[in-house]
This record gives C-alpha cells, structure tokens and sequence, in this order.
C-alpha cells in the first residue's frame, strides 16, 4: 500500500464523515485524486462500511450483549463455512468469528433483554445440528470498542508554551 | 552584629551575560489566559504509548530502582546500537561510544564542556534552539552565529560556514530537522558541509532530536557521511519520537576520546539518567516503531493542513520537511514578529513563538507548533485569519 492511500485511510477510519475537501487538505492530494482514490477502495472492498461509534448505555438504550462460545462437530467434506452462513444470517448475530483454542466460533449476540438473547441462544443457535456446546457471557459493561474508550478520561495537561 | 549579605553578588558574571530566554515571557502571558490555543509548545500531545508506560510501572513493580552504570544500561546501549546500525548503517560500540543522558539538554551541555576550553569559538547555527548560545557560554565558549535564510529554505550553506570559521573555531553545533523552522537537510547538502568541516579540522555537534519526525524521505544521520564519525557527536533522544519529554531520556554517540571525557562531567553531575526512563526507552526502541510511525503520519497530516491554512491566510509559510514546526513570515502585515505573537495572543488568544526568540534571524517569523490537535489547529487558523483580517 503507498503512504497516501494509508493516509486517506486512516482519516476515514477516525472520522467516517470527514469530506474529501478535508482529505484532501490533510494529505497534500488534489480533491480529484481523493475522490478517485475513495471510490476505487469501496469498490475493492477495502472500505466494507461507513459506521458510527455508539454508546448505547448513554442514550439511554438498554440494549443487552452476549458473547457466545460455540463448540461444533464437523463433518468430513463440509467445512465451517454452511453453518457459519445460517448464523450471520440472523440479525441479532452482531458479530462471527472463526477462533482457535478450546472454542471453534465466537458470536456476539445482541437483544432487548437478558431473557432474549437466552431464548435466541437456546432455540436458534444450540438447536443446531452441528452446535455440540455452547457457552454464554453476557457483556456487564463496554469500556472500549473498535479502539474507542468509551468514558471520560482525565485531560492531561501541557505547559503552554515551552521551547 | 553580622554584615548584611548581597546575593546578587555572588552571582557569576556569565549568568548575568547570558540574555533571559524570550520564551519565558511568552509563558508568562499565556499562563494569564482562558480558552487559548497554544501553538506555541515544543512536545508532542500525544500520551508516551501505553507499552513504553507499561514497561516502566512494571519495573517499579519489580523493584527496579537503583542507579544504572555511568554510561547507561547495557542493553539500552546495545539496543541504541542495533536501532543505528541498522538505520543509518554506522555502527557505534556499546561499551564505549554510547553515552546515556538526562536529555538532550543534559547531551548537549555535557557535549560542549567536554570539547570547550575557554575563549574557543564555538558556530551556533540560528534559528535554532533557545539552549544552544547560553550552553556554549556558561561553557567558557564564545558562540559565533550563522544565520540561515529563506530563501535557502533555512539550510546551512557550505559559504556561510566557510566564513563564520576563523582560527579559534572548536566546533559547531547543527540540528537538523530544525526546530524552529522545520528544515531539512538531505544528503548533498551535508556532504558539503562536511567537506568544509574537514578541511578546517572542527568538530560537529549534531542534534538530531527530530530524525524520525521527517516527511517526504529520510533523514540523513551526519555522522554517516564519510569520514564524520570521527568528527562527529551526534545527540538524540527519546522525548519527539516516542512522546516521551518528561522522561528526560536521551544519548549522545561519539568517538571513544570524546565519550569518556563526556562521561567524566556526566559522572560528577549526573551520575546517571534515571533508571525507569531508561527501561521506557528500551521498550520504545523494541517495540515502538508502529505506534511512533502512526504518531509521524499524522503529524504529516497537520503539517499539510497548517501550512495550507496559513498561506491561505496570507502569511507565507515554505514547506517545513521536518518536526512538527511551521515558521511563516509575518513581515508582510507590517507587524515585527514579537508584535504579532503578542497581539495575536491578547485578541485571538492563540499563542505562537515570534521567531526572533531562536535568533536574529528568525526575525520577522512565527514558530508555529502542529503537535496540537486537528480541531485546535483549526480553530487556531480561524483564529488567525481573523486577527489578519482585522489588521
């Protein structure tokens, strides 16, 4: 990757509102070439999607998180991948991961309330055929997501003015 | 009854000689003000990385607090050695040729008495840093000033060295990428420089702080050039790099001759740099390199948008290539320098350092400091314009 294409990156990923004209500003690139470069990373699929950050707790919105722990069987000629395309099918399936260890996938799930996401875990993920165990956590407070600190954090402070 | 005492008195003539920095003043003021935006701060703000933090409380932990060898820990130094040969391709022995210091500051002062007898003639290149000139002086030295010049991009020339050096030369100091203008020098023009240093037998006294904080290609480490190591004491340190000012953590590489005899005064000052700085500083050099580099790249991203920002406004601003310094000129508003910084901090409440601070010839510029947030900065240029259009 050349180091203008990692610099509009790494503006994008820090604010995923910033306009190309700021972009532009930032990187010494001509508004055009940002543009051009912008669209060709959509269309590769190096930019999957613009998202916000945000603290639910904080709105006000009590919406619950579990991780779950999935041990599955498989079988001989199909992979993982037919099981985990049933499970990022369903919205409330934050998040899927393929891990090594003890446990083979990883989910976040999320739902209005405890009892729900108990109810989707029980009825829809460990009914599965190739589901051996699960395992659920349930998430009790988010201090920091996708490299966000979500409180306050005490300001540190410089001099004004040093040499 | 006893004689009344007069402690002015007792004070030695050269304190008196030496002019107070101007930058104290421009302290003085800010410190006064609410909801300023200061450009005027030479360090980064950024947080010293979690690791490098990490690494120094878990040797608290441990109990790691006694005094290191004279010279620095070990493994600092073989590390500092590795971190050069394979950078810059010059390789320094650790046991003898690295010496670890309180700052560059500490280097530096400790670099000139080492080399200085009294009434030698040391070059300060300016602008430069506010240390340079009271450092050669409290040494016994007398310091002999170039100026460098805009139009050269604020590069030494080979001509004005040629000029400044007369019989008693010792020595000059030169730093490169340069605080306050941001200037660079690339490898031609230093080879010059170097040809000029050799034919006049003078030692080089190189601060490199700001190497790693360059933008569109490398640094070049003067004491790679042929035949420079010899002649070379080059300083650098941890505080721009790895945001680590307040560790006071730094290093000076030279010749064995010129090592120990910097360690002698380092010794019965100093004794050592302090221990949790060092084991910071080992930790930055084997794993800092990532986040030191996020840190530059975004650092070149403000750089883009406040040199932008200020030749918009009017005030022109050359490409600074190094640090995280802009120095535009303000003479076309009709404002000296101090005018303008002091104005601009009573109207607009942006504090910025008048060129004139780092010598005669930053006369007539503004230093103007991008380690500051995106949004300060910003806003500091809305700020600016504002005060330019009001003139």
């Amino acid at each position: 990757m050349d180091d203008k294409t990692r610099h509009v990156l790494e503006c994008l990923e820090e604010d995923a509102r910033m306009s190309h004209e700021k972009i532009a500003t930032l990187t010494g690139l001509t508004l055009d070439e940002v543009s051009k470069k912008v669209t060709d990373l959509e269309k590769r699929g190096i930019i999957r999607k613009y998202k916000t950050v945000i603290d639910w707790d904080l709105a006000g919105d009590e919406n619950v998180y579990a991780i779950i722990e999935l041990k599955v069987s498989l079988e001989r000629t199909i992979g993982y991948q037919p099981l985990v395309e049933r499970l990022y099918k369903f919205p409330e399936v934050r998040s899927v991961r393929l891990l090594s260890g003890q446990y083979d996938l990883s989910l976040t799930v999320s739902g209005k309330t405890m009892k729900e996401v108990a109810f989707f875990v029980a009825e829809k993920i460990s009914t599965l055929e190739q589901v051996q165990h699960t395992t659920t956590h349930f998430v009790l407070k988010t201090y920091k997501e996708d490299g966000v600190i979500l409180h306050e954090q005490d300001h540190v402070s410089r001099l004004p003015v040093t040499p | 009854m006893r004689k009344a005492c007069t402690p002015s008195k007792f004070v030695a003539d050269v304190i008196n000689e030496v002019p107070p920095s101007g930058i104290r003043r421009y302290f003085d003021l800010a410190s006064g003000l609410e909801d300023v935006i200061s450009l005027g701060v030479g360090e980064p703000d950024y947080v010293t990385p979690w690791h490098i933090r990490e690494a120094c409380i878990h040797s608290l932990e441990c109990g790691e607090t006694s005094y290191t060898s004279n010279y620095g820990l070990i493994e600092l130094r073989e590390e500092l050695a590795n971190h050069y040969s394979e950078k810059y391709g010059i390789n320094y022995n650790p046991d003898s040729e690295i010496l670890v210091t309180s700052g560059v500051s500490e280097a530096l002062d400790v670099a000139i008495r080492a080399i200085t007898n009294p009434g030698d003639e040391i070059i300060v290149v300016q602008p430069s840093y506010v240390a340079y000139v009271p450092s050669v002086m409290f040494a016994g030295g007398v310091p002999v000033i170039i100026s460098t010049k805009l139009e050269n991009h604020f590069k030494l020339t080979a001509e004005e060295l040629e000029a400044a050096i007369t019989a008693k030369t010792k020595a000059i100091i030169i730093n490169f990428p340069n605080n306050p203008t941001g200037a660079t020098m690339g490898r031609e023009d230093l080879e010059a420089i170097a040809d000029v240093v050799c034919e006049h037998d003078i030692m080089v006294i190189s601060d490199e702080v700001y190497d790693c904080l360059t933008y569109n290609g490398g640094h070049t480490c003067f004491a790679s050039l042929e035949g420079m190591r010899e002649r070379t004491i080059l300083l650098n340190g941890f505080s721009k790099a790895y945001a680590m000012t307040g560790f006071r953590l730094a290093y000076a590489m030279a010749s064995p001759k010129i090592i120990s005899a910097m360690m002698l005064i380092h010794q019965y000052s100093m004794l050592c740099a302090p221990i949790t700085a060092q084991i910071g500083a080992i930790e930055a050099l084997k794993n800092g390199k990532q986040e030191m580099q996020r840190m530059v790249r975004d650092y070149d991203r403000r750089r883009h948008l406040i040199v932008n920002g200020l030749n918009k406004i009017g005030l022109n601003c050359f490409e600074p290539k190094g640090a995280f310094y802009a120095f535009p000129s303000v003479v076309n508003t009709g404002l000296s320098s101090e005018d303008f910084a002091e104005r601009l901090m009573n109207e607009q409440k942006v504090v910025t350092i008048p060129g004139s601070v780092f010598g005669e010839a930053g006369t007539g510029f503004l230093r103007c400091s991008y380690a500051t947030s995106r949004e300060e900065i910003e806003e500091a240029l809305e700020r600016i314009g504002a005060f330019v259009d009001g003139l």
